[in-house]
């Protein structure tokens, strides 16, 4: 029974907070738009009992996810969103690996401040480091001023809305989620385990590659997925960063949902972002369980 | 079972002209402040079975390393095969290590840990196959094979370090408290089979253990260190029956160490340990000085323990049973003498413990011979 009940705490929130504003997403995206409060119809009127049940089901098709094959719009801004979170998951592994390697061959009382180094950013609002970011990329913004003042450059070069500003964006935001996991795993890795490759004949360079990286596998992936998963439905960098001229899948939907107020719309491009991104998290979760399979 | 005709006994360390493989030339080692290895020189030879052997922080771990490229040598030189192996990186030495953890490549099957080696040498891939094989029968896990390290026992990870270290076939294998985390049963097992493979195999071994009666099992010579320093080498029975000195006698086995002054005789030396106790007279082709403070080292099973005086026994004491330790196989009784004194004398109990002759408080004598002990100076 206390095991159950255990269990069930899980289980409750998740239902409670993920799978019922599922329902009622996947409810809107099958509904029509309207003008009214809410802005789609049918809506579910059980006074009418078992016919209002019926007409309320009857309401409901897939007419919002065929407009969406229609405009060449929605899967331009799909492709594109996985691009740019595939090209920038693989930056952040480029920068976060050798940060994570620096910390776990650090000192070890080093360790915990440098660990809280990569963690302090969260402690300041998200959306006000978003801004100073602008204040930084921005054609009269700091780096520009700071390249121009050493004579590097002669103009100003136009990093702000432009896709490159969105990469740094997400590069930024999302680096802890890599070095934590590649961290933990580099942390765990056994000296004598390299001193080994090396006594069979490995260069350091060589036992690096054939025992540091497979060992630090799970940590890459876990680290990759936790970038790869939100950085594809980020909204807030592309649009405050990228300017118009980047398309992200977040940003339509956003657009849909309060410029245009079609509700129905924005739900099945939602429907369908949360349908491509099952695959890599049904992905990651199995990675984790091979991990822990390994260690038990 | 029919025996082969006795070998000519192993002992190239006697030989004047036979050329060490490694030669440590007044070596040391110092981590800071700190002297690690103290100005040290040793030979060892080949197909030997060295053991390093001393308490933890002796600096046999540290002299492990160094031959194995781990560690920078601060003064001095060690030769491997006549060539002087300090700019020699750990990976191109002819030398493999047997790690203490095992070390072995927990995302690799035993196969590809034993063929990790032949990989990084390049060995073509029929070679590599032959050998790894030949290295499975040789320990034993041609079953295990496909399995990954977390998948088999100690013992048998073990079995798999000790045939990733010897794929290679090194000049020189070096162990690392190779056993110290196997059971005792095991440890034992594996002791006999350790030496069986060096002389299959005949590879030089170099051990390193704070187990004694490992280093004794398996070793043709043992090195017992203290401190960064050398305190006695030679092979395992010379450093039972004749230690160098009091340190050695006292960390090998068990000891009665009596200390007195020396009254030098012709062939012999008499020596005065306690008051109102007789002289104990010892053999010995050493000269002392009269009046010299001397230790007498005696192993507990060379005193014999009798009810009776015995007749012309060249040393005899009389005491008091204090304490019976009861090992199974021996038994162990400390005598308390008239002075206070505690002597520890073993036997065999070759009768069954309800047959035992002697008990708490019975009054006892002690006799040995007079080629029983060793004089040490002190």
């Amino acid at each position: 029974m206390r095991r159950f009940a255990l269990i069930a705490i899980p289980y409750a929130w998740l239902l409670a907070l993920f799978l019922v504003p599922f329902l009622i997403v996947l409810k809107i995206s099958l509904s029509d738009i309207t003008l009214a409060i809410p802005p789609y119809e049918p809506t579910l009127d059980l006074s009418a009992g078992w016919e209002g049940l019926k007409t309320f089901f009857s309401g409901l098709d897939f007419e919002n996810f065929t407009f969406l094959t229609t405009d060449d719009l929605y899967w331009k801004a799909y492709l594109s969103s996985l691009r740019i979170g595939a090209i920038s998951t693989l930056i952040t592994l480029c920068v976060g690996y050798p940060i994570a390697y620096g910390m776990a061959q650090s000192a070890p009382e080093w360790r915990p401040t440098l660990l809280m180094l990569v963690i302090l950013p969260f402690w300041t609002s998200f959306l006000i480091r978003v801004y100073s970011w602008m204040g930084i990329l921005s054609t009269e913004g700091v780096l520009n001023q700071f390249l121009l003042w050493t004579g590097l450059i002669s103009e100003p070069l136009t990093i702000l809305n432009t896709p490159t500003a969105v990469y740094i964006g997400i590069v930024y935001t999302y680096l802890p989620f890599m070095i934590l996991p590649i961290y933990s795993a580099l942390e765990k890795l056994d000296i004598s385990l390299l001193e080994a490759a090396e006594d069979l004949g490995c260069s350091r360079l060589k036992a690096f590659w054939l025992v540091t990286i497979p060992l630090s596998r799970p940590g890459i992936i876990a680290g990759c997925f936790l970038v790869f998963i939100p950085a594809i439905g980020e909204f807030v960098i592309p649009s405050l960063l990228g300017g118009s001229r980047t398309l992200m899948i977040g940003k339509v939907l956003w657009e849909e949902f309060f410029n245009n107020r079609d509700w129905p719309v924005a739900s099945a491009v939602a429907i369908i972002l949360l349908l491509i991104l099952i695959v890599p998290i049904i992905l990651f979760q199995r990675n984790e369980q091979k991990q822990r399979e390994a260690e038990g | 079972m029919a025996q082969p005709k006795p070998q000519t006994v192993f002992a190239p360390w006697t030989d004047p002209d036979a050329k060490p493989l490694i030669r440590f030339r007044n070596v040391t080692k110092r981590f800071g402040d700190f002297t690690a290895i103290d100005d040290l020189t040793l030979d060892i030879y080949e197909k030997e079975f060295f053991a390093l052997l001393g308490p933890s922080g002796c600096g046999k771990t540290t002299m492990m390393r160094m031959l194995a490229g781990f560690e920078s040598i601060t003064e001095g030189t060690i030769e491997l095969a006549g060539q002087d192996i300090a700019p020699v990186p750990p990976n191109k030495r002819a030398v493999n290590m047997m790690f203490q953890s095992y070390a072995l490549f927990p995302h690799l099957s035993v196969w590809d840990n034993i063929a990790f080696g032949l990989r990084r040498e390049g060995m073509e891939k029929d070679r590599m196959n032959t050998r790894v094989e030949e290295m499975l029968r040789l320990t034993r896990l041609e079953r295990f094979a496909k399995r990954k390290p977390h998948q088999i026992s100690g013992g048998q990870r073990q079995r798999v370090a000790l045939a990733r270290s010897l794929a290679k076939a090194p000049k020189l294998l070096l162990l690392d408290e190779p056993l110290g985390a196997l059971d005792a049963k095991l440890r034992q097992d594996t002791q006999f089979e350790l030496m069986d493979i060096q002389e299959k195999t005949g590879t030089t071994f170099v051990i390193v253990t704070h187990d004694q009666e490992e280093a004794m099992t398996v070793a043709s010579r043992v090195a017992v260190m203290d401190e960064g320093r050398l305190m006695q080498v030679d092979t395992p029975a010379e450093i039972y029956e004749q230690p160098a000195t009091t340190y050695v006698a006292d960390f090998i086995g068990d000891v009665n160490l009596m200390k007195g002054n020396a009254d030098p005789k012709e062939g012999f030396v008499l020596l005065d340990w306690a008051p109102n106790q007789p002289q104990i007279k010892a053999e010995t082709s050493k000269n002392f000085a009269a009046g010299q403070e001397l230790h007498y080292a005696i192993r507990p099973e060379k005193i014999a323990i009798t009810a009776e005086k015995p007749a012309e026994a060249p040393n005899a004491l009389q005491g008091k049973v204090l304490d019976i330790a009861y090992l199974g196989n021996i038994s162990t009784y400390h005598v308390e003498l008239p002075g206070g004194q505690i002597v520890k004398a073993q036997t065999a109990n070759t009768r069954r413990l309800a047959n035992r002759g002697f008990t708490w408080e019975d009054e006892v004598w002690l006799s040995w011979t007079a080629t029983a002990g060793v004089l040490l100076e002190s």
